[in-house]
Parts: C-alpha cells; structure tokens; sequence
C-alpha cells in the first residue's frame, strides 16, 4: 500500500519530531500516501497509515476527515480548487465558477467523464489581492479571466 | 513605504540569503552569537518598538515573550504562524516568498530569548510555492552556520522546521494550530493553561505570526525607538495591509502604522471603474464592516481603525463598490465560519448553522420580517461564549453588516430579491 518512495518520504517528516513523536508526520503521510492512489484515500490506505505511523486507525481517520485536502472519494487527475471567499466574490468568482462548469460539463463536486479534471469551490486561499484564483496541483493561478481558464485547461493532459 | 519586512521587494532575488545579508540580515543573530546582547535588551527593544502581534490580536510581543518561563529546564518550543486564512488577508504569503530569511532570524532571535532551541514554521498547506521558498532560505542558513547545534562554537542551538497544514482555518488559532502539529483534529484547547506554560507536546511555547517574526531583525538592528517612530501611539512601526476587492489595484502595501485610510486607497489605485466606495472591511472577515463614510474618516492604526468602529485585525482590508449587495456578501462569510467551525463548543457549532441557514433562506427569497431580530439574537448567544475567537468571529460580522446596512436585509426579505442586484 505504500511504496518504498513513500516511505522514504515520511521518514523525512518524522525526523522533524521528537523522539517517539512520530504521529506528528500523520498530515503529510496522509497526502503522499493519497498522491499515489489516484488521489483519494481507501480505507485500507488510513490503516496502513495507521500501522506504518504506530498510531490507532480511528487517530488517523479522525484526521483524515476534518482536513479539507484530503478526498474520500474518486478525484480527478487535477483537481481545480478555486476560490470563492469574499475579496475573490467581489471579483466575479461565482461567474468564473459558472464558465468552468459549463465549460466541462460538470458540476464542482464531480469528475469529467475522461477522470481527468474535478472542480472544487474552496475558502480563501490567501491570495485575496489576485482574486479571482484557484489552483491546480501545487500551483495557483490568480486575475483569472475566461480566456486566462481557456488557456490553462488547454495545459492539462 | 516598505521599510520593514518588504524593504527587499524591489531587488533582484530578494529572497536570497545574498540580498538579506547585504541590507543587513544576520547582523543581530551574530551579536547573539557573540555574546554581545542579552535576552533581557532584546525584550526590552521589543516593548520599546510597540511591536503587537500582527496575527490578528495584537498582543505586545515583547510581553509575550517576557511571559516564557527561559530559567526552566527542559525543552522549549518558538512557533510561527503561517496558516494565513482569514478571508482578505495574503501578506504572510509575500513574505514567506519574499523575505523569508527575516521569518528565520526573527524566529532564531525569538528562540534565544525564550531559550527555545527548537522551532516550527506551520504553513498552510496550499502554500507549496511559499513552502518552497522558505525551505530553500532554511538550506541556505543551515549551509552558511546559522542555524544548528552550537553555531558557530557558541553554547546556542536552534534548530528550525517546518510543518504543512493540510486546509483548516481554524489551525490558525493557535492552540489547535499546536495540535494539528501534534498530528491531531486541530481542535482549540481550552485555556489555561496557556502555551507559555504547557504548549507544544506539552511544553512551554510561544506563537506568533510571520509578520510579528519578521519584524524583529529589523527592529533589533536599528532600535526599538526607530520603529516606533515609524508608526503612531500605541500602534508602532509599519504594517501590511492587504487591500483587495473592488480597487483598481489590489496588492499589499507596507505602510506606517497611522496613515489615512484614503491614503491607502488611492496607493491601491482607488476605487475600479465606475464604482463609488460603500464599505470596508478593514481587517479581515471576522472584523466589523465600516460605511464608506466611517472608512473615509479612518486612520490605519489599532486605535484608528477602533475609533471608527472596527479592528486592526491581520490588516485585510476589503473594499467595497456600490454594486455589492450587502446580504449575498454576508451569507457568503456566514457559510464560510459555518464550514469552518470545529464543532466543539455548542454556541459556535449550532450558532454558525443558524446563522448561515437563516441567511440562505433569505437570499432564497423566502426571508421573514422575524429573521434579522433571529440573526441578531443568534449571534448574541456565540460572543462571548465559545473556546476560542472564531466564535466571536462569526458573530461580529453579522452585527455589523445589519447595523449598517439594514434596509438591504429588510428589502431581501420583503422583495425576495436584491435590492442592489435587483
Ligand atoms: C479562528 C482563528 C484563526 C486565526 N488564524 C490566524 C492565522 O491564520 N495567522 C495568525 O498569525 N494568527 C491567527 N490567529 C491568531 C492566533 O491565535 C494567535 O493569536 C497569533 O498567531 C499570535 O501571534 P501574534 O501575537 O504574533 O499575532 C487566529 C485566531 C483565530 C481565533
Ligand atoms: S468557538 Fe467554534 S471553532 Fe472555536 S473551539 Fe468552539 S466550536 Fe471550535
Ligand atoms: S478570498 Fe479568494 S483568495 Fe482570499
């Protein structure tokens, strides 16, 4: 369930922490655990979690639902988080949202057909004086425009 | 304009440990190093710099680090806050990306007071750009001797790591902020004890905000005394504000701490196209909205902006053109503190739904004249009642948009529509 990378990955969290602390590594095992399994975290990827961290399974399910970033369900390859908090509001976030799912033929929540894109309306992401925003991946995207969407989705294979 | 933690902006890599040490950077952390200055000069400069806390409360820092037990044994923590989520506030963000080495020798500074050999940048996890950055101003350090075990063969350590979020605004208040490090819901904790005394797994521990780090080096390097001069009474030195919304040119500007509110506005290139100014929100979501006329009278400081009925907050200053409606606006921050809520505490947890339910039944057209008496009384039971602020959080708002823009919730609810949107 979690490959030697992985592995590699979360013991470099874990030297972080105090000794026997190890469970301070949870947040980051989690998102690179989901990274390689389609996005979205199994039941079985928390209790390897869970057995690989030392900690009880219900611990790391517990986190595992109270944070925004992790999926439990289906994700597409990109996910399009975009915001729609009041400063990116007041710039036209709720029409952009309209163009993207229109553009896509879904609703955010979903995944395109191809499993290639998802659409998630998000809070602030602290990047209020690019409103409007979103971001993809590890990147965000800020003055967004119609055009501006066009052209990043064209990027995304 | 940009004397403190944005005074690199405008070089080439200002991000770099070259640039840093060439306007100044480490100059401090090497007294330290050497011996030449105290933990009790340093707390001293810091009271005299009027420093407070730009996370949004604005306690003293200086206070706040009197308060660390330093003569005691064992393990001590420095925290910084970089969880920046409060809706209309992005400087941390600037800063992580832009000088970051200001966050690490102010946290190394804050370490040696506090005799603290061991340190937590905790970014939001979005912030894997800012993440980047500071990882890289972290390598550089540890390769240049400024951090570690011993540095430089004196008896000071610190070590400094950072931790990611993974997308919970209430990690920003800091005791959940504590928890979430600690691998756990990021639930706040009841206080006290307060994290000075049992803090970070248990030990005792200081938390501040990346702007309040930032500021030190610079504050140390050239006086508590110039920095307070930057600023006004009770207010010292500069401060980001983050202006965003319906200005021609949103973005941050570092500025003293007193200068008018429409001076800061004309800087963000006054108000966009054909739009009249209607409110401000002056320091994030969770602080009072003003009228254009109040906003206009106000001055950027803690006082100031107090005086005009309002708070200083994280700086977040949210303008508002004559084609907002002041119901949808609200309803959409209502949702928000709903989403967000930890669910600990029933006045907040309950309370937030409320309100958000109410709201949206509004905006659905199905309002009733009894709502705004119910939204009011709602949140009346959250302030004051709940763990931690976000409570208070979610209520303030409510108060103020309908004390201020009442007859747009009463023409919701009698028309089923905007009164401005039509
Ligand atoms: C709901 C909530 C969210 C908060 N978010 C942040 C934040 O994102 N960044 C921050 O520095 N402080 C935030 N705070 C304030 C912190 O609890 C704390 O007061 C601050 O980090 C202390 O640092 P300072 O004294 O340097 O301001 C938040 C508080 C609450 C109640
Ligand atoms: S006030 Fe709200 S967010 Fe804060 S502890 Fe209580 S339920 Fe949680
Ligand atoms: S409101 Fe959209 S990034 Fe802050």
């Amino acid at each position: 369930m979690i490959s030697d990378k992985a592995k590699e990955q979360i013991d470099a969290w874990i030297k972080k922490y105090p000794e026997g602390r190890q469970s301070s590594a949870v947040m980051e095992a989690l998102k690179i655990v989901q990274a390689e399994n389609a996005n979205s975290l199994s039941a079985e990827a928390i209790q390897a979690v869970a057995d690989y961290l030392d900690m009880p399974r219900i611990a790391v399910q517990e986190v595992a639902t109270f944070y925004e970033n992790y999926n439990h369900k289906p994700a597409g390859k990109h996910t399009i988080r975009i915001c729609h908090n009041i400063s990116c509001m007041l710039n036209g976030a709720d029409n952009l949202i309209d163009y993207l799912e229109q553009k896509l033929g879904i609703r955010t929540g979903e995944v395109t057909k191809d499993g290639l894109i998802n659409v998630k309306k998000v809070e602030c992401l602290g990047a209020c004086v690019g409103a409007p925003m979103f971001q993809i991946g590890d990147k965000y995207y800020e003055n967004l425009t119609e055009k501006k969407i066009d052209e990043i989705l064209a990027t995304l294979k | 304009m940009n004397e403190v933690c944005f005074k690199n902006l405008n070089k080439e890599e200002c991000h770099s440990l070259k640039v840093y040490r060439e306007s100044g950077g480490y100059k401090v952390w090497h007294k330290i190093l050497q011996g030449e200055i105290t933990p009790e000069e340093i707390i001293d400069e810091l009271k005299t710099s009027g420093l407070r806390g730009r996370g949004g409360a604005g306690f003293p820092t200086g206070l706040k680090w009197s308060f660390m037990p330093r003569q005691s044994d064992g393990q001590k923590y420095v925290v910084c806050n970089s969880d920046e989520g409060e809706p209309g506030t992005c400087k941390d963000r600037d800063i992580l990306r832009y000088n970051p080495h200001a966050v690490i020798e102010g946290m190394a500074i804050g370490g040696f007071v506090m005799n603290a050999s061991v340190g937590y940048n905790y970014i939001r996890g979005e912030f894997m750009e800012p993440f980047k950055r500071f990882e890289g101003a972290l390598k550089e350090a540890y390769d240049a001797g400024l951090l570690g075990k011993n540095i430089n063969g004196s008896s000071i350590s610190f070590d400094l790591y950072t931790h990611l979020g993974a997308g919970a605004y209430i990690c920003g208040e800091e005791t959940a902020l504590l928890e979430s490090i600690e691998g756990k819901k990021g639930q706040p904790r009841f206080k006290p004890p307060f994290p000075a005394n049992v803090g970070l797994f248990g030990k005792p521990t200081t938390i501040n905000n990346t702007e309040s780090f930032a500021s030190v080096p610079e504050i140390l390097a050239n006086g508590g005394q110039r920095f307070a001069d930057l600023g006004v009474e009770n207010s010292g030195g500069c401060k980001l504000f983050s202006v965003s919304g319906h200005v021609a040119k949103p973005a941050n500007f570092e500025i003293p701490m007193g200068t008018p509110f429409k001076d800061l506005l004309e800087m963000a290139g006054g108000m966009r196209k054909g739009g009249k100014l209607k409110a401000v929100i002056p320091g994030g979501s969770s602080t009072p909205v003003l009228t254009a006329e109040a906003a206009m009278a106000m001055t950027m400081d803690y006082d100031g902006i107090e005086v005009a009925g309002s708070m200083l907050g994280a700086g977040s200053v949210i303008v508002m053109d004559d084609s907002t409606c002041m119901v949808e606006t609200l309803t959409r921050l209502a949702h928000f503190y709903y989403d967000e809520s930890c669910g600990q505490c029933t006045p907040c947890r309950e309370g937030t739904g409320w309100l958000y339910r109410v709201l949206k039944r509004m905006t659905d057209g199905d309002g009733v004249p009894e709502d705004i008496d119910l939204l009011l009384s709602v949140q009346d039971k959250i302030m004051g009642n709940t763990i931690c602020a976000l409570g208070d959080a979610a209520a303030m708002p409510v108060e103020s948009f309908l004390r201020n823009f009442r007859s747009e919730f009463e023409y919701y609810i009698e028309h089923g529509r905007s009164m401005i949107k039509g």
